[in-house]
């Protein structure tokens, strides 16, 4: 996704109530479908809210893609966007943000993290299997002296 | 041809330098014995493949191996499992303009970290070889190259040298190439002690009819000279000359080069010198004609030898009477013969027909070269004091080497002084062998360019290899040659060792590349010399 210049990977995602301290209960006992529930309760809709987390990967400097930290943060209510395919594949052609994503501390996994994202990238490009083995290397090159977190990463890449 | 093979990630002049392969590079392509080249900052170093080896960056893969995903494999290949070679790096070819004239020079230095390595292109291997010119001579390929490899036989002939190789791995071949060779590319003459008659006439070949040798294939420049006429007639070889040799030509120091084969002792051979001395030049006949017991005994009184030792001695002297060449008195003298040719310029093979056992090609080859290089030696040193031509350079090719040249009598013969005293007269060696550990180690050391074609003693490769830099990788390399024609060169002649497959020998296209190859009479290259004086 991208917001203003800055480009970055959905890292997690949550649905809870607008509340802080209230949680959701549950409902839709006696209701045959999850639809059936939002029917019953329309107030659902308005009470709840889904947030999603983003890592930082890069940010775009005049005409080049930096794939490093951005001088300042993004901007509050600045609009997001998903990444249109044209600048994925912008984005996928080399793999320092790797780097980054393996250093962050995430709300998921890093590893299932990076195998996520280059899945996603490589159906941008039309020979996905070989952006993963270029990937692949230069994962193999940051992880040199780890081979089992490789080895969790590559066999989640088919 | 420059293939990019990968980068220097250690090196040490002494070690040699560890080349990381890049992953697009198989390192089942990477042989040892081959050439890379190095691209240095201000240089570039030429070093051989020493040895082909597998890393990883975690041990841990070794310990749990990713099994058979393609696609693991694929992204592993290259980063976390790589292949290595380690080069030894044996010239450098500088890259300012003095250092491109001066040409490839020894290694006194390493590359720089991550210098990129590359399979050296036939354009840098021929300006260290050389092309095929007057002096160069065409002795085969390198490994895996479509490059001629160029010898310069004038330098070549400035030393003794030596082929080596176990039986049947081409060492006949191979010396036979190198005889053309010289015939061709060189003022020397050769002369040929010809154990098992292959240089000759024709030569034997494997599983296949025979290959003409150097008689027939240049037929002006050869002469065939026998032990043996009735054999060499059945052969349907015409020879030129008919060897025998007379008793009253046989000195002390032919029997006690004979002292291991006639099974000989120590005094026994000490007699034999008395006996000279006593007899003069028919010692060997005025010996055996000894057998009234009155007259032994006192033959043993005046010269104080011992009964057993005397009985020693005349069973081994019988043994060499035996011999059906040798005769009481020789009707031409074989020496002033093979002189004759030699000066004239001709290359004299002396075949021994069935005479191969060893006494007969010891003693034969022993006498005839102590003559002939007396010979040469006293009109060397006239030569010098009179500012004269000095003969033709004479090279002489002894088979079964290790019998001549053995620490035990590489003192006494004739050919153990050739091989020390170098060039002082004119006179080198081309030693055939195929157990050089057999060989005296001071006579090793001083042959100026080894070929060795496969050992696999170890004895006889820490001998061939013995004060050659580089010695264990070297060793690598010629353990692992091929059982048939591929061989080792290195030494002298030329500026850095190289494996490679002599040319093809044996086929009507190869006689015909020899002969074309022939230096033509009056050529180019004289008469612009003839301009300069």
């Amino acid at each position: 996704m991208r917001t203003g210049a800055i480009y970055a990977i959905v890292a997690g995602a949550q649905t809870a109530g607008l509340e802080p301290g209230r949680r959701a209960i549950a409902r839709g006992k006696d209701e045959p479908t999850e639809a059936a529930v939002y029917e019953a309760s329309p107030q659902l809709t308005r009470l709840l809210r889904s947030e999603f987390t983003a890592a930082v990967v890069g940010h775009r400097d005049g005409d080049s893609l930096r794939q490093y930290l951005p001088p300042q943060p993004a901007r509050i209510h600045g609009f997001v966007y998903a990444c249109p395919p044209d600048e994925v594949r912008e984005f996928g052609q080399s793999f320092s943000f790797l780097h980054i994503l393996l250093n962050e501390s995430l709300p998921v996994p890093a590893e299932e993290l990076i195998a996520a994202t280059l899945r996603e990238l490589s159906k941008a490009h039309e020979d996905g299997r070989a952006f993963l083995v270029a990937a692949g290397k230069e994962l193999a090159g940051l992880l040199s002296g780890d081979y089992i977190r490789l080895k969790n990463i590559l066999g989640r890449l088919a | 041809m420059t293939e990019r093979l990968g980068i220097v990630t250690t090196a040490s002049l002494e070690k040699g330098v560890d080349v990381r392969l890049d992953s697009a590079v198989s390192v089942e392509d990477m042989v040892v014995g081959r050439y890379v080249t190095i691209e240095g900052q201000k240089r570039r170093f030429l070093g051989m493949i020493t040895d082909v080896s597998l890393g990883v960056t975690d041990p841990q893969l070794s310990i749990s191996p990713p099994g058979a995903d393609p696609f693991l494999a694929e992204v592993l290949a290259g980063t976390a499992t790589f292949g290595q070679i380690h080069v030894f790096p044996r010239l450098t070819i500088g890259g300012d303009k003095e250092s491109i004239l001066e040409g490839p020079q020894p290694v006194k230095t390493i590359p720089a970290h991550f210098s990129p390595v590359n399979l050296t292109s036939e354009t840098d291997m021929e300006r260290v070889f050389g092309k095929e010119d007057g002096a160069r001579f065409n002795v085969g390929n390198p490994l895996d190259m479509e490059l001629k490899l160029c010898l310069d036989l004038e330098e070549f002939v400035k030393r003794s040298n030596g082929v080596f190789g176990k039986s049947g791995t081409g060492k006949t071949f191979l010396t036979r190439i190198l005889l053309i060779g010289m015939l061709q590319k060189s003022q020397a003459v050769n002369l040929i002690f010809d154990m098992h008659n292959e240089y000759g006439w024709a030569g034997t070949r494997e599983g296949g009819p025979p290959v003409k040798a150097l008689k027939q294939l240049f037929p002006a420049n050869v002469a065939i000279f026998t032990l043996d006429e009735e054999n060499s007639r059945r052969r349907g070889v015409k020879t030129d000359f008919t060897v025998k040799i007379g008793y009253d030509e046989i000195e002390p120091e032919d029997i006690a080069l004979l002292r291991q084969t006639l099974n000989l002792t120590d005094l026994a051979v000490e007699a034999s010198y008395q006996l000279w001395r006593r007899f003069g030049r028919g010692w060997i006949q005025r010996t055996l004609d000894i057998e009234d017991p009155e007259e032994v005994k006192q033959l043993l009184e005046e010269t104080k030898i011992h009964e057993g030792t005397l009985q020693n001695l005349t069973r081994g002297l019988g043994t060499v009477r035996r011999l059906p060449f040798i005769q009481a008195h020789a009707p031409d003298d074989a020496v002033k013969n093979i002189l004759a040719h030699l000066d004239r310029g001709m290359n004299v093979v002396l075949e021994f027909g069935r005479y191969r056992d060893i006494a007969a090609y010891v003693l034969v080859a022993n006498m005839l070269a102590r003559r002939i290089y007396s010979q040469y030696q006293s009109r060397t040193e006239q030569a010098m004091a009179e500012g004269s031509a000095a003969p033709n350079p004479l090279v002489i090719t002894i088979e079964e080497a290790h019998k001549f040249l053995n620490p035990e009598v590489a003192a006494q013969t004739i050919f153990g002084s050739i091989a020390r005293e170098m060039r002082k007269y004119n006179v080198s060696l081309l030693v055939i062998d195929q157990r050089p550990s057999g060989i005296d180690s001071e006579v090793m050391s001083q042959l100026g360019t080894k070929i060795t074609c496969l050992l696999d003693n170890e004895r006889d490769i820490d001998s061939v290899l013995a004060g050659v830099s580089g010695k264990s990788e070297l060793k690598a390399v010629l353990a692992r040659l091929a059982p048939k024609q591929q061989a080792l060169i290195f030494g002298h002649a030329v500026p850095m060792p190289v494996a490679f497959a002599p040319r093809e020998y044996g086929s009507p296209q190869s006689y015909k590349d020899f002969s074309r190859a022939a230096r033509p009479a009056g050529g180019k290259d004289e008469k612009i010399e003839e301009l300069w004086e």
